[in-house]
Order: structure tokens, then C-alpha cells, then sequence
């Protein structure tokens, strides 16, 4: 399928342009972000639709990963690091006082760039490292979590029969889909991808994409992507990025065959970036 | 450059590199030989003490030796019972106290402390305190604690190799979790797990095989520890009579043994010496089964 043929269906299959009235699942609100002295975000504003899949592109350095670290509070973590600015989710900032930044990552969940699974844990664990360490102890409830969790990541058929082995046992794109299966299982509203296939080769990435296409249906999602095809494929709204700014916003279908502004055009075309 | 001009520099590339091909292979081989050499040279001195020690204690060795008391001086009868009590008593103690204190700073280090002006210092003397002979750290523990209760004690021992096993352990914990991977905390603070949490259940469970290895290192070097000892805890030919009273430990019945003129017991002292190779031996080979039980090996690259 070429990418104008993917796009033609995407524009199908996206529901009116951005600005509806439809409920907003994430409100990012002047949002600035600094490593030390240096300024990473500049005032991102940014309206994320429920139930949709939302991807972050730009250049290497442009703040696509910041931003989206942002969203779980997982930014500020860095040495140094600090943001200003809101970020509501169901219409509540994530970062009022009253908050606490623990919870914000229970209800916001996060894949990384490379998969990481815990290594001292069994597949099974690692799923339910999330609930166990919060304090469940029901193993019934646990089991079907469990399950649940890696269906819902397209991995139990693969993994039914050895759930007691070592999660570093799987294969990268298997250990990716455990890491997706094991944020799946804190039951996240919004799910948080950085550049989830950049270490994959391209069949376990397409696997990954066909699965965010589905999970849609129950979460919200984000995703940073090197990869403007895959951007083109698995999001509804694509939001371009460069050197700190929030460039262009729109639905998918929009940004890559008609974007408005011509830095988005000559990025999109490959003529930078 | 120009096409030319490239060609030549391959051409005096090539040349080089094939006038060095000989010198090359051969530090090669000489730096892989000059290594074996080493790893050998390193060996010898480790198995001549070795066969050396089971050579002469080996002979020693029966059910008497090991649970009885020391007979009559020059008698050649009796055992080093005591010595081996003392010992297990002692050093056990000793690193009751040190593992969780050590384990816990070191945690604090790597975890909790950041690269602030109190850290600094902590692991600055920390490191004093790895360098502190041993002796010093026995006259500190007469001082303060022989001289306090009035006797001689298992405690004042305890206490005085536990001070020598804490800053080993420290260094051990705090940098083996500096070296799990950053994205293993990231990935459970997405979880929504605590940090306590985290770093007990994933940073501490990964780490794992390389703090025990530490808590051995510890356990292996205050074992064979004497200075201290002669100040703390003195040594008895008799055996464990409470924590307020004198305790004897193998590393000073080799000590007294080997200061004997008897023939008898010298072979009572290399046989001593073989049990406190066994035992540290064998407490390390229990840690490595530890280590090894219900964790997976660590990707360094993970």
C-alpha cells in the first residue's frame, strides 16, 4: 500500500477535523519544558481526542519525547529537569499540587524506546509487576489480569505455555509486547508510546502497529514516531514538531497531504529532518 | 581529493598496512601470551598456599579435632572446637550488624543521596574507613567497649568486624545499582510504583547477585581478621560462655598454635588454617547458590 493510499483510508476513517466539540481526553496547556538552562519546549498547546491515536513527529532533538514525558510526569524526573505549564486529563491538571505524580502514572501508562522488562521476573511477573507492587494480592484477579493483559498485547497465544519463564527470554518485538501487556495491566485511560518499534525489526513493528490500531478502542494514545510512514499508518492525528515548537496540528490525513505550513510540507516530503 | 589523488592514498594505505601485517599478528600474540603469563603467575602463589595448607592440616583433621577442646599444652590431644564456635559466633554477629547497615547506605548512595555535599563525605570516609588497619579499629573497639563492660566479649569483637565489613559492603551495593539500568526505574515508575518500592523489589532484586557477592567479600575478609581480635575478644581455650565473656576464633588459635615450640601443635595450626579456608570457601559458595536461586543472569545491556 502506498502512503497516499493509506492516507486516503486514514482521511475515511478520521472523524471530522480537530476542532469539535467532542470531549478532549488530554488538554496540554502552555506547556514549557527545560533541561538545566536549556529550553526543550516552547508554549505546546495541544487538544488530544479520546479513543484516538495521536503521533508525535520531527526531527531527532525537536521535543516530541519531552512532551510526551510530560504527560505522565515522568519529565521532571530527569536531574535538572523542570516544566511549566498544565496538562489536564479528564479535565484535571496533572500538575496541581493536590496531585500526586504516582497516581498520574498509574492512570497514564508508558511504553519506552527500547523494550525493557524487568530481568529478575517471569513473563507472568512481569505483567503483574504493576499490580503486585501496588499491593494486590488476590492471585485469581492477578492470573486473569494477566491474561487479559497479554491478549490485549497480542502475545498470550505466543507465550501461553511459558508464562513462568524469564521475560528476558522472549525476543525483542515479544519483549515489547510484554512491556506494552505489562502497562496494559494498570487498566491506563491514556497509554504513552516513545518511539516503540525504533528497536525492532519491521516485522515485529508491524505487529506493534496493528496492535495500537486495535487497543484505540479501550485507550487513548500517543506516539512518537522516527517514522513517518508508520506515523501516516497507525495515527488519526499527527502533530509536528520542531525545535521545541509545536509546528502543525491536524488530523493525519491533513498534515500529510495538505499541511499548512511549508516547514511540515518539506519535512514530510524528506527534504529535512 | 581527487580520483587520482584517492587512489594514491589507497595504494599507501594498503602499502602501510601490509608492512604491519607482520609486527601486527605478532604483539598480538605476544600481548596474549604476556596475559596467560600473568593469569598464571597470579595462580601459582593462590595454589601453592593451597596445597601447602591441605599437605600439612589435612592430616589433623578428625571428629576430635573439630569439636573438641584443646588438650594440654604440647599433648597433641584435643581439637579446635572452640576456635570454631568463636568464629561462627563472631563473624555471624559481626555481619548481622554490617550486611543491613552496609546494604541500607549503600542503597541510600545510589539511590536516595544524589551527588550533594553529605554524600560526598559519606563515601569520602567510607572510603578512609576501608583503608583503616585493622589493629586501630581493635584498640577503638578495647576502648570503647572491653574497657566499658570490663571483659573481654564476643560483642567488642562483633562490633570491632563489623566496623571492617560495613565500608565493603557499601562500596559493593552502591555500585552495583549504579549499574542497573536507568530504564528499569523509569519502567516502574510508569507503573505507578512507589520509588521504595522500586528500588527494594527491581533495582535491589537485579542487583542482587552482586550485593551478595559483596556481603562474601566482606564475610571472607573479617574472617580471617586476628589484630582485632586480640584486642576484643581475646581468645579461650574454652568454649562459648555468653556475649559478655571471652570467645576464641580460628584466626587467633592459628596465631597462638603457630607461636607454640610443639611439633603437635603446628599440625593442630595448619589444620585450623585448612577449616577457615573451608569455611570461608564454603560461605561463598552458599552465597553464589543464593544469588544463583530464582533470579535470571542479569543482561548487562538490558
Amino acid at each position: 500500500m502506498t502512503v497516499e493510499e493509506v492516507m486516503r483510508e486514514e482521511e475515511a476513517a478520521v472523524a471530522g477535523p480537530i476542532e469539535t466539540t467532542d470531549r478532549y481526553k488530554v488538554v496540554i496547556k502552555e506547556i514549557n519544558a527545560w533541561f538545566g538552562r536549556k529550553q526543550a519546549l516552547k508554549n505546546i498547546n495541544l487538544n488530544i481526542k479520546d479513543k484516538s491515536v495521536t503521533a508525535f513527529i520531527g526531527p531527532s532533538g525537536c521535543g516530541k519525547t519531552t512532551l510526551i514525558r510530560c504527560l505522565n510526569r515522568m519529565h521532571e524526573m530527569t536531574p535538572n529537569a523542570r516544566v511549566d505549564g498544565q496538562v489536564l486529563v479528564d479535565g484535571a491538571d496533572i500538575y496541581d499540587k493536590s496531585i500526586d505524580p504516582v497516581v498520574v502514572k498509574r492512570r497514564v501508562g508508558m511504553v519506552f524506546q527500547k523494550p525493557n522488562p524487568f530481568p529478575t521476573m517471569s513473563i507472568s511477573d512481569n505483567v503483574a509487576a504493576g499490580l503486585k507492587l501496588n499491593g494486590i494480592k488476590d492471585k485469581n484477579l492477578i492470573a486473569e489480569v494477566v491474561e487479559e493483559s497479554l491478549k490485549g498485547a497480542a502475545l498470550w497465544e505466543e507465550v501461553r505455555t511459558e508464562l513462568e519463564k524469564p521475560g528476558m527470554s522472549l525476543s525483542g518485538g515479544q519483549q515489547q509486547r510484554l512491556c506494552i501487556a505489562r502497562a496494559l495491566a494498570m487498566q491506563p485511560e491514556v497509554l504513552l508510546m516513545d518511539e516503540p518499534t525504533s528497536a525492532l525489526d519491521p516485522l515485529a513493528s508491524s505487529k506493534i502497529e496493528e496492535l495500537v490500531r486495535s487497543l484505540k478502542e479501550h485507550v487513548t494514545i500517543v506516539i512518537v514516531t522516527h517514522n513517518m510512514q508508520q506515523a501516516a499508518r497507525v495515527s488519526d492525528f499527527t502533530a509536528f514538531m520542531y525545535l521545541g515548537e509545536m509546528i502543525e496540528y491536524g488530523a493525519t490525513s491533513q498534515i500529510f497531504k495538505n499541511p499548512e505550513k511549508e516547514l511540515t510540507e518539506r519535512y514530510i516530503s524528506g527534504k529535512f529532518g | 581529493m581527487s580520483s587520482k589523488e584517492r587512489k594514491n592514498y589507497r595504494m599507501i594505505l594498503h602499502e602501510e598496512m601490509k608492512k604491519r601485517y607482520r609486527t601486527r599478528i605478532i604483539t598480538d600474540n605476544l600481548v596474549t601470551v604476556f596475559a596467560l603469563v600473568c593469569v598464571v603467575a597470579a595462580i601459582i602463589p593462590l595454589g601453592s598456599i593451597l596445597l601447602e595448607v591441605i599437605k600439612n592440616g589435612a592430616s589433623a583433621l578428625s571428629f576430635e579435632f573439630l569439636t573438641a577442646p584443646q588438650g594440654s599444652i604440647g599433648s597433641g590431644k584435643g581439637g579446635i572446637g572452640p576456635a570454631i564456635q568463636g568464629t561462627i559466633i563472631v563473624v555471624g554477629l559481626a555481619s548481622l550488624i554490617a550486611t543491613p547497615v552496609g546494604v541500607l547506605a549503600g542503597i541510600y548512595l545510589s539511590e536516595f543521596a544524589g551527588n550533594g555535599i553529605f554524600p560526598t563525605v559519606v563515601r569520602f570516609l567510607n572510603n578512609i574507613l576501608t583503608g583503616l588497619p585493622s589493629i586501630v579499629i581493635g584498640i577503638v573497639g578495647y576502648v570503647t567497649i572491653v574497657l566499658f563492660l570490663g571483659s573481654f566479649s564476643v560483642w567488642a569483637g562483633a562490633l570491632s568486624l563489623s566496623i571492617i565489613m560495613m565500608p565493603i559492603v557499601v562500596i559493593v551495593t552502591e555500585e552495583t545499582l549504579r549499574i542497573v539500568p536507568h530504564s528499569l526505574r523509569e519502567a516502574g515508575y510508569a507503573l505507578g510504583i512507589s520509588k521504595a518500592k522500586i528500588t527494594m523489589n527491581i533495582v535491589l532484586t537485579t542487583a542482587k547477585s552482586g550485593v551478595l557477592t559483596g556481603i562474601g567479600l566482606g564475610i571472607a575478609r573479617i574472617a580471617g581478621e586476628t589484630a582485632p581480635l586480640i584486642m576484643t575478644i581475646l581468645g579461650t581455650s574454652l568454649f562459648f560462655s555468653g556475649l559478655e565473656g571471652p570467645v576464641d576464633a580460628l584466626p587467633l588459635r592459628i596465631w597462638r598454635l603457630a607461636s607454640q615450640p610443639y611439633e603437635s601443635a603446628h599440625a593442630f595450626g595448619w589444620g585450623a588454617a585448612l577449616i577457615l579456608i573451608l569455611m570461608v570457601l564454603g560461605m561463598n559458595v552458599g552465597l553464589r547458590l543464593l544469588a544463583r536461586k530464582k533470579g535470571f543472569t542479569v543482561r548487562a545491556e538490558a
